[in-house]
This record gives C-alpha cells, sequence and structure tokens, in this order.
C-alpha cells in the first residue's frame, strides 16, 4: 500500500487559515489502512480543526467525505454537485489524491493534510515499513525477494558497500543492512554461490523516476 | 474520536475511566484506551488546549469511593483550569514546551 502519515496539525491549520469553508476529503483505499486518511481520520482531523477554530473565536465549516478512491476519477467526481460551495478541498488522501482534487477541481485549492512517504507494508498493528521504490525493473527473482534499491540505503546493486557493519547500515545502526539481508537469504535459499558471485550490470534507471513522470496504456483495457 | 467531539463542543474537562490494568474484560482494552487517551492529548496540545483537561483513570466496577475521589479530583483540576479555551474564544491556553524553547 502507499503509506502516509498526517502532517503536524498546526501546518494545516496554516495552509486552511484563510478558508471558512472547506471539504475535508478522506480516501478508503491504502490511507484508510495505514490509518492516516479514512473515514475515522476524517472526522477526528475535521473535530480538531473545528475546535482549533473555535477557539480562535471563528468558525469553520467543513463537509466530510471519504471517497472510495482519490485515485479514478469516477470517484473524484462524486463531490462535483457541491464541490463549488467550497472554498477549498483539504485532502488526506496520498499525494496522488490531492493532485487528481486539483485537476478535477480547477477553480478550487487543493491542500495535502498528510505526508505520503513510501510503498510498503504492516510490520504489526501501527508499523510500517517501505518496500518498494517503484523502480520499474523488479529483480526480486535475483536477489531473494529482498529489494536492494528500498533496503540499501546507496540502492546499490552489487553491494555491501563498507558502511555495512554487523549487519546493520551506515545511516542508521538501527537499519538492517539489505545486502546483508540479501546475502542471508541467498544462503538459506542454496542460491549464494550462482547468485551472489555474479555481477549485476549498470542498472538502466530510465524506467525509474529517472525517466520522468510515468504513464502505463493497456490498449486491451482502453476505451 | 469521542473525546476530541466532546472538547470540540466545549466541555471543560473529560477523564476516561477505564478497568484496572490487567483487569479488563476486553483483554487489552484498556491499555489501548490509554495510548488513545495519550494521543488525543497531543493533538489538544497542538491546538492550545491544555492536556491536562484530559486525564484516564483505572479502577472496578467495585470502587464507588475510588471513583468520588476522582470525581472530585477532576472537579477541582478543572476548576483551577477554567473555562475551555473552546468556550471563551479567547486563543492558546497552553504552549507546548518544544515550542516554548523555540521561542526562548
Amino acid at each position: 500500500m502507499i503509506v502516509a502519515e498526517a502532517k503536524p496539525i498546526e501546518e494545516v491549520l496554516a495552509m486552511i487559515d484563510r478558508y471558512d469553508k472547506i471539504i475535508l476529503a478522506g480516501c478508503k483505499e491504502c490511507v484508510a489502512v495505514c490509518a492516516a486518511g479514512g473515514e475515522k481520520e476524517v472526522q477526528l482531523l475535521a473535530s480538531a480543526l473545528r475546535t482549533a477554530r473555535k477557539t480562535a473565536g471563528r468558525e469553520l465549516e467543513i463537509r466530510e467525505v471519504t471517497l472510495e478512491r482519490q485515485c479514478d476519477p469516477e470517484y473524484v467526481e462524486g463531490i462535483r454537485g457541491f464541490a463549488g460551495d467550497y472554498q477549498a478541498i483539504l485532502s488526506i488522501a496520498c499525494g496522488v489524491g490531492v493532485q487528481y482534487m486539483a485537476e478535477h477541481y480547477k477553480t478550487i485549492p487543493a491542500l495535502p493534510g498528510l505526508n505520503t512517504l513510501f510503498m510498503g507494508g504492516s510490520l504489526e498493528q501501527g508499523v510500517w515499513s517501505e518496500r518498494c521504490q517503484g523502480c520499474g525493473t523488479c529483480i526480486l527473482h535475483l536477489t531473494g525477494g529482498i529489494c536492494p534499491v528500498t533496503r540499501c540505503a546507496k540502492s546499490l546493486f552489487n553491494g555491501p558497500c563498507g558502511g555495512s557493519a554487523h549487519g546493520k547500515c551506515e545511516v542508521d545502526k538501527e537499519i538492517e543492512c539489505g545486502w546483508q539481508l540479501i546475502i542471508d537469504r541467498l544462503k538459506e535459499l542454496g542460491e549464494f554461490e550462482a547468485r551472489y558471485t555474479e555481477l549485476f550490470p549498470i542498472k538502466d534507471w530510465s524506467t525509474s523516476r529517472d525517466g520522468g513522470q510515468r504513464t502505463i496504456t493497456r490498449e486491451d483495457l482502453k476505451q | 474520536m469521542h473525546l476530541m467531539k466532546a472538547f470540540e463542543e466545549g466541555m471543560d474537562g473529560v477523564y476516561v475511566a477505564g478497568c484496572l490494568e490487567g483487569e479488563c474484560h476486553f483483554l487489552r482494552g484498556n491499555l489501548r484506551a490509554k495510548k488513545r487517551v495519550g494521543h488525543v492529548q497531543g493533538i489538544l496540545a497542538a491546538l492550545g488546549i491544555n492536556p491536562e483537561r484530559l486525564q484516564m483513570y483505572n479502577l472496578s466496577a467495585a470502587m464507588g469511593g475510588r471513583f468520588a475521589q476522582i470525581a472530585r479530583e477532576m472537579t477541582e483540576r478543572v476548576r483551577a483550569l477554567g473555562p475551555s479555551p473552546v468556550t471563551t474564544g479567547k486563543g492558546r491556553e497552553f504552549v507546548e514546551e518544544e515550542q516554548e524553547e523555540k521561542g526562548q
């Protein structure tokens, strides 16, 4: 899922300071799962923002909505009927959702209520961890199912580097060395000799962010 | 959510009464509630509302005396703090320590 976390409430308050009528839009997908932008978070943030305004002796009208997804036009269009009655849309979806709001409602400012962080999964209740950077050329079959792009701070393809010590990364002693994980895993799989001795060629990063914004067109699905 | 709503509606103080730790019917329900209360206290502080206005107590259903004592304690605490800034509309009543340090 895409993992995000709430912006500091002071930052959100500053963002909406000049508005008195806003839409607060959550999303029922990834950000709901990581407890940052679902229906519950919409209610909590709306209440907190109204409370802050009352403290300052001002009113704030908030229309609370939680869309099925904010990354699909049909759902984003769901607020078309009343969007024009509001001065801004505060989206607590991921960055995709905020941008979709901006693209669909051109005369209404779209504001981000979250900081979108990474693609990852949950380790336990309340703990999420990054696993994928969407580099566009997956090589997990060669690295024991552990991603060097994500798990190595330098995204090395022929690691580990000299900063690896006792299985930890030099960036932070709490972070595991991605390449140590790969080596251990390859050994467990009995693939160490076959895989690790083979050098990875220079990676073509054009399928990643270096190639600019990426778009996929599936002609079999496109209408 | 219910805690935040109470403050939004202008309550001067709220306390949560949970079971004694380790004796919750919902096993870890009271420990989870304690964490939620801490989270809302953080939100209140960020909004400029004294987090002391929200408290959590642990007691059993058989502790009537303790319940009365807590109610008195909470009433005194809230009385000392005065009306909630939500109802007075006079701005923040509380500045977080970190912000105070930055300001110094």
